[in-house]
């Protein structure tokens, strides 16, 4: 299995460990719901360095990921960051990404750690046209630790370790920096809805900078937490996750990734399927359910509307903060503006939900 | 983790606490850490008869979804009441206050298919 540079220091602090995509990944250190309402209210670390990071550079950087991606990357300025995707040709999801602007002709892209190969092979496949002769693709991902550290301290816990002006550092905004004496990208992004940092720093010194980050963190309440948590309070915010809410089959304009697809900037891979898809009328929603019984809505269970099959959960939980269960579900779009009995089933039971507007929480 | 030595085991996790031919039935501390923050419980109804070896009700995790299996046969007498409304008890007080059926045995012979404690512990240590 694969492993972090964290993979030993996750067995000393006693984490339950399982094989996220052929990671061995951390699920929980003292218990998902405590990990989640600390950084809900106070602050957590995380160990990401399981994504992917692959740089493109040279000259047609800009016109290449103009084409390979979604969104206008032609409206970052440096020093930014976009949230994107990249499609197939059929407006399917290759896998969706953060793209760092360093330079107009240097960027990175962070992607998910089950599709690091995937995603690097298509890319080289798409740089092969000789419009891009001189582009330079690399994938970098194991020169990196990534580590998240989020909630409401994060910003205070970080400025005792850094000289940097935090308050100057916007959402979705990156710089380099240095944290407890190392020389890092520190990045205002992450997948929990709260303030919070993403900090990529060299591999060998992930260990020292969770340590630094940790000690830091101990009085502001900080807990160190798993990918257990990490899926809860995306979740709560219906953050969609590869392999759930998006896949080939799914269309960004399905997965309320309207926003970022950016239909009339010119050619980009996937987008004649998208327009064609949108002119003819999207078909299917993601939405928003709430249980109002007792239960938890799980990947794969059927949904209906008025008794009649109307799609399936892409990913539930029982949410920590509502206490009750929350389903992402992709549904009829007919069905999800008109319909106005819900049941998620479970083990062959229906039980009533509540369609809800989004994020949950 | 700790594992009383007047309760009998099984090797699905769940403890027995046997006084005559009446049963308490719930999972153990080594179950509950397994599962992780409990937050749904299903249980049968009083009057519902359980056969030994097949599931009885269901516990939920934020992650998983587990079958609790009757380790004995016979009739539920009682409920706890508490759990389907705070499943958390089965965290907190796997022993006492997360205690799940009370069930009248139809079979005291299947009691001597359990195992004591140190028998229990040391199932557990290879797993």
């Amino acid at each position: 299995m694969k492993k972090t540079p964290l993979n030993a220091l996750h067995y000393r602090l006693g984490a339950r460990m399982i094989d996220f995509g052929g990671w061995d990944m951390p699920v929980q250190y003292s218990g998902v719901i405590a990990e989640h309402l600390a950084v809900r209210s106070h602050a957590g670390l995380f160990d990401v360095s399981h994504m992917g990071q692959i740089r493109v550079r040279g000259s047609q950087a800009l016109g290449f990921l103009e084409f390979a991606t979604i969104n206008r990357v032609a409206s970052l300025k440096d020093g930014q960051v976009q949230y994107t995707a990249l499609c197939y040709e059929t407006g399917g999801v290759v896998d969706d990404l953060t793209l760092y602007r360093l330079a107009a002709d240097d960027y990175l892209l962070c992607v998910n750690a089950a599709n690091i190969e995937k995603d690097f092979v298509w890319l080289k496949g798409l740089a092969k046209d000789s419009r891009y002769a001189g582009l330079i693709l690399e994938d970098c991902s194991s020169a990196y630790g990534l580590l998240a550290l989020q909630g409401p301290q994060a910003a205070e816990i970080l400025a005792g370790l850094t000289t940097t002006d935090l308050g100057g550092l916007k959402t979705y905004h990156f710089q380099d920096a240095r944290v407890a004496g190392i020389d890092l990208i520190l990045s205002r992004t992450g997948y929990t809805g709260e303030d919070g940092f993403e900090l990529y720093c060299p591999a060998e010194a992930t260990e020292n900078l969770w340590l630094a980050l940790s000690a830091a963190g101990e009085t502001a309440g900080l807990l160190p937490c798993g990918l257990g948590a990490r899926d809860t309070l995306r979740l709560e915010k219906a953050y969609p996750l590869y392999g759930h809410e998006l896949s080939a089959d799914i269309l960004p304009l399905e997965a309320r990734l309207g926003w970022i697809t950016k239909l009339d900037k010119g050619a980009f891979v996937g987008r004649e399927a998208l327009q064609r898809a949108r002119a003819e009328g999207i078909k299917r929603q993601l939405v928003g359910l709430k249980l109002t019984v007792p239960g938890v809505p799980r990947a794969g269970y059927p949904v209906f509307c008025g008794g009649e099959p109307a799609g399936y959960v892409t990913s539930g939980t029982s949410s920590p903060v509502l206490r009750q269960g929350i389903a992402l579900a992709l549904v009829d779009k007919e069905l999800a503006g008109s319909g106005s009995s819900w049941q998620i089933e479970i083990r062959q039971q229906f039980k009533e939900a509540l369609l809800t507007p989004l994020p949950f929480v | 983790m700790e594992y009383p030595d007047h309760l009998k085991y099984t090797e699905e996790h769940e403890w027995i606490a046997v006084d005559d031919d009446v049963v308490i039935i719930g999972i153990t501390d080594f179950a509950q850490k397994q599962l992780g923050d409990v937050v749904f419980v299903e249980l049968p109804e009083v009057g519902d008869v359980l056969e030994s070896g097949k599931p009885f009700g269901v516990v939920e995790s934020v992650k998983a979804v587990s079958d609790v299996y009757a380790p004995i046969s016979g009739e539920v007498l009682e409920i706890n009441e508490d759990l389907p409304d705070e499943p958390g008890l089965l965290n907190t007080s796997p022993y006492e206050d997360g205690w799940m059926l009370k069930v009248k045995l139809s079979d005291p012979d299947e009691l001597d298919e359990l195992m004591d404690a140190d028998a229990y512990q040391e199932l557990v240590e290879e797993e």
